[in-house]
């Protein structure tokens, strides 16, 4: 897909325009213009608190927004709900099962839900979806039974019960063993696979560096960056990392190179690379009599990014 | 997606343990009628005093009994659970991203919720149908008036009983399902529905409060005794199934209203 398609109407999967959601005077959504691209797999990040899953419950349909439009594949939203939402499959905010029904039986009470019940199709459709996920074994065991994980396996099911072009997936490996998040991880690039688009919300980075193509970091109900994860991975520095016991002629040298955001910690020296050569660093500093343990450029990763975006702090932002 | 929706509430052991209490109440009635021995001074509350005559009478006694307090009771626990609990479980969210559709859940909720009115007040006819014809003779039944109709007619009459018992919770049951769309806490909108019935019945016993009384609900709740005189008696029946209409007509709007246009943040 060519950029200029993808930022043409209609090959965007979810589209927002002044996206706000109020609750009282407090914007849990600010005005986002979200672009999601047909067949991304798009990383929605942001720490606890940004407004990530109020503009997923916006997106379908289950709170109503303040101000602002959307699509959602290229359907206007909330009109053409009952239209688009059968081929959206969703994970919201951890699944969600009758505990005195079985797996089996959960997936046909939801199934049997819609506006179009397809019920021919239902038990092959369900079948499907349990191997998927590798639930056949306890779909006939109730689901009060079921572990946190194998619920989570279930809400999957429930998103995969039909083909779908588009899937939300709030925090899908929350609760999962290693084992499952490596599952779905290869679910994801299965699904995106076969064309669907993956919405993938989240707070692992490294899970999002690992599947993702698209990124979108959220902040106090903002949208800070997003864009391909590549563009938004580069924006940080690349840092350039000395080791030497000779600090201070080493900071001198990088300096006199033009080197911005000079730090030390003990032996370390670290700068802004800013589009210097490292090899040209080295021979500067090895000329200049600095003994060189080590010389790295450390490429940014989409961890650096976030926290350059969002910042440090560990508490909730508000 | 009404069966899908029936289905998961008559799998839940709650709604099977409900049913099972309501068609014990009359079957308790009928042994101690047995083992309190012969006629009573026909001061008992209505059909009590005919059981041992008639098994059949069971029956309506059972429905005389539960409707006061159990039958409320039950209904309000069902009907205040019936959006409530789907957003307490979560089930609400993946419902309504299906898409079911706002006021198609509504409505099947509502269609829901009047089938286990009704087959809670069958479930105590029936078992006080099945206890009266163990513990007692059943034959011709002898009508309010004092009239004779065969066992046949009686039975039909008794099962109109229930239909016309469970048609009088619907009022009841509209305000649960209102209810049941302001909260996320199914408890508090089960107390609440219940709150409501004991209220009305509080105040259709208090004279002072006369000009309310037939605009309470329960007003006409015993009306359904009608049915076993000879002729029947129509007009304290329409009563009250008009009054249930204007019940329903009001908070089954006020529900949609309500429901349609919330923030579903469970």
């Amino acid at each position: 897909m060519t950029g200029t398609a993808a930022q043409s109407r209609g090959t965007l999967a979810i589209e927002t325009q002044g996206l706000t959601k109020r609750f009282g005077d407090m914007a849990a959504v600010d005005g986002i213009d979200l672009s999601v691209p047909v067949g991304s797999v798009f990383g929605f990040l942001g720490p606890n608190g940004s407004g990530k899953t109020t503009t997923i419950r916006v997106l379908l349909g289950l709170i109503n927004a303040s101000e602002g439009s959307w699509e959602l594949l290229g359907q206007p939203m909330p009109d053409r709900a009952r239209r688009v939402l059968p081929d959206v499959g969703a994970l919201i905010e951890g699944p969600a099962f009758y505990p005195w029904l079985t797996g089996r039986q959960n997936l046909v009470r939801f199934d049997a839900a819609g506006p179009d019940a397809q019920r021919s199709t239902r038990k092959r459709r369900i079948d499907d979806a349990l191997a998927r996920v590798g639930l056949t074994a306890v779909a006939s065991k109730k689901v009060k039974t079921y572990s946190f994980g194998m619920r989570q396996r279930l809400g999957l099911a429930l998103a995969l019960l039909r083909p779908r072009q588009l899937l939300v997936l709030d925090e899908p490996t929350n609760g999962m063993d290693p084992q499952g998040t490596r599952e779905i991880r290869n679910l994801t690039k299965e699904l995106a696979g076969e064309g669907a688009t993956v919405f993938l919300s989240s707070h692992l980075l490294s899970e999002v560096e690992q599947v993702c193509t698209h990124v979108a970091v959220m902040s106090l109900g903002k949208l800070l960056a997003q864009g391909p994860i590549a563009e938004l991975a580069g924006a940080a520095a690349t840092r350039l990392r000395v080791e030497t016991d000779d600090v201070a002629v080493a900071t001198q040298v990088l300096e006199r190179l033009g080197l911005a955001e000079l730090s030390v910690e003990g032996t370390t020296v670290l700068a802004n690379l800013d589009g210097h050569r490292p090899e040209d660093c080295n021979r500067e500093l090895v000329l200049a009599g600095v003994g060189v343990r080590s010389l790295t450029a450390i490429r940014p990763t989409l961890e650096d990014t976030f926290v350059a975006l969002t910042g440090e702090g560990f508490d909730v932002a508000r | 997606m009404l069966l899908a929706e029936l289905a998961t509430l008559f799998r839940r052991l709650r709604v099977k343990a409900l049913l099972g209490v309501l068609a014990a109440i009359p079957a308790a009635l009928a042994v101690a009628v047995y083992f309190s021995g012969g006629p009573s001074s026909g001061r008992g509350p209505t059909f009590l005093d005919q059981v041992s005559h008639n098994g059949m009478f069971a029956a309506l006694a059972g429905l005389t009994i539960a409707i006061p307090f159990f039958l409320p009771l039950v209904v309000a626990v069902v009907s205040g659970d019936a959006i409530s609990g789907e957003a307490n479980l979560g089930t609400l969210r993946y419902l309504l991203t299906r898409p079911s559709g706002r006021t198609r859940l509504l409505a099947t909720k509502a269609a829901t919720v009047a089938v286990f009115c009704l087959a809670a007040t069958v479930a105590v006819a029936l078992g006080g149908l099945i206890a009266g014809v163990i513990l007692f003779p059943v034959g011709r039944v002898v009508t309010l008036s004092g009239t004779t109709i065969s066992l046949a007619e009686g039975m039909l009459r008794t099962f109109a009983a229930a239909g016309i018992v469970a048609a009088s919770l619907l009022g009841l049951a509209s305000i649960g399902l209102f209810v049941s769309t302001l909260t996320d806490a199914p408890v508090g909108a089960m107390a609440a529905t219940a709150g409501f019935a004991v209220l009305s019945a509080v105040l259709d016993n208090v004279p002072q409060t006369r000009a309310l009384h037939p605009w309470l609900f329960t007003h006409h709740w015993l009306s359904f005794g009608d049915l076993l005189r000879s002729p029947v008696q129509w007009s304290g029946i329409v009563a009250d199934l008009r009054l249930q209409l204007g019940y329903i007509a009001v908070f089954a709007t006020a529900a949609w209203a309500r429901f349609s246009t919330k923030d579903v943040l469970a």
